[in-house]
């Protein structure tokens, strides 16, 4: 079985908007109070929220063809996306630990879709 | 280095604000900026940890709840018989937990440093379905799970100086 185009296009587009999803809850954590009307009116924490349910809709409808072991490991490009935007919208720094650490999880995360084969 | 963020960033002085007003309940003496970052990245770590524990039951969960639902029926009665099915359900609920708990965590934390540890949930997931589904493992993915805990150890290690 081969992996469409449009498939990867799509689990890709996935993996792109779910780190979004990510980036709008930590802009939403960090303007959390101890009360209930700001948790209603934290427009961050809903939107991201969304952002992930609509990045699992894109996916599921990219992996209704092709390989699996080809597809999933892709999601997994969300983790540099997400490291991506911490840098630019929270000013985080970017460690070599944290490009250590991050690179040893892609890596795991690819050798064990191979196990899936 | 964490305690290097804290002078230069404004964004974190929420959390040494909450900080301040739980030494003034606790009535203990203001404690370095050191000492309280390291407690907000062992919370954090903690909250992510759990976040990635409910993440991978609720995921065998789902996947045993889709399995009991009828091969061939319309969206409706799917969506019926999804609604009276305990694994389906409770799933959803642990994922909504799990987003409470990630919340949680990103404020006591750096996105960077926390989400990539949200990987653990394969190793979690590799697990449950060894004990319940009965998957095979092989040299493959033993080996990934190993790679993938190492790298959050070294995500975690790395923030401790």
């Amino acid at each position: 079985m081969s992996t469409p185009n449009s498939s990867i296009a799509l689990v890709l587009a996935a993996s792109f908007i779910g780190s979004f999803g990510a980036t709008f809850l930590k802009g939403g954590a960090d303007r959390l109070e101890r009360n209930f009307k700001s948790l209603l009116t934290n427009w961050r924490l809903f939107a991201g929220v969304a952002t992930y349910l609509s990045s699992f809709l894109v996916y599921t409808a990219g992996i209704r063809n092709g390989e699996l072991t080809v597809l999933y490991p892709m999601v997994s490009l969300g983790y540099v996306w997400t490291l991506l935007w911490s840098r630019i919208f929270f000013n985080e720094p970017l460690t070599k630990g944290k490009f250590m650490g991050l690179g040893m999880i892609l890596a795991g995360i690819l050798v064990l879709n191979l196990g899936n084969k | 280095m964490i305690g290097k963020d804290f002078t230069e960033k404004g964004r974190y002085g929420t959390i040494v604000k909450c900080a301040e007003k739980t030494n003034l309940n606790t009535a203990t003496v203001e404690a370095p900026v050191i000492v309280e970052s390291k407690k907000n990245l062992r919370k954090s770590l903690t909250m992510v940890f759990g976040c990635t524990l409910l993440g991978a039951t609720a995921q065998i969960l789902i996947k045993s709840g889709l399995k009991l639902l009828p091969q061939h029926a319309g969206l409706f009665e799917l969506i019926l018989i999804g609604l009276t099915n305990w694994q389906l359900m409770m799933g959803l609920c642990l994922y909504g937990g799990s987003t409470v708990l990630l919340v949680l965590a990103l404020r006591y934390g750096e996105l960077s440093m926390l989400y990539p540890v949200i990987a653990l949930t394969y190793v979690w997931v590799a697990m449950l379905s060894l004990i319940f589904f009965h998957e095979s493992v092989n040299i493959f993915k033993a080996t990934g799970l190993l790679m993938i805990v190492g790298g959050v150890c070294v995500l975690g290690l790395s923030q401790k100086k």
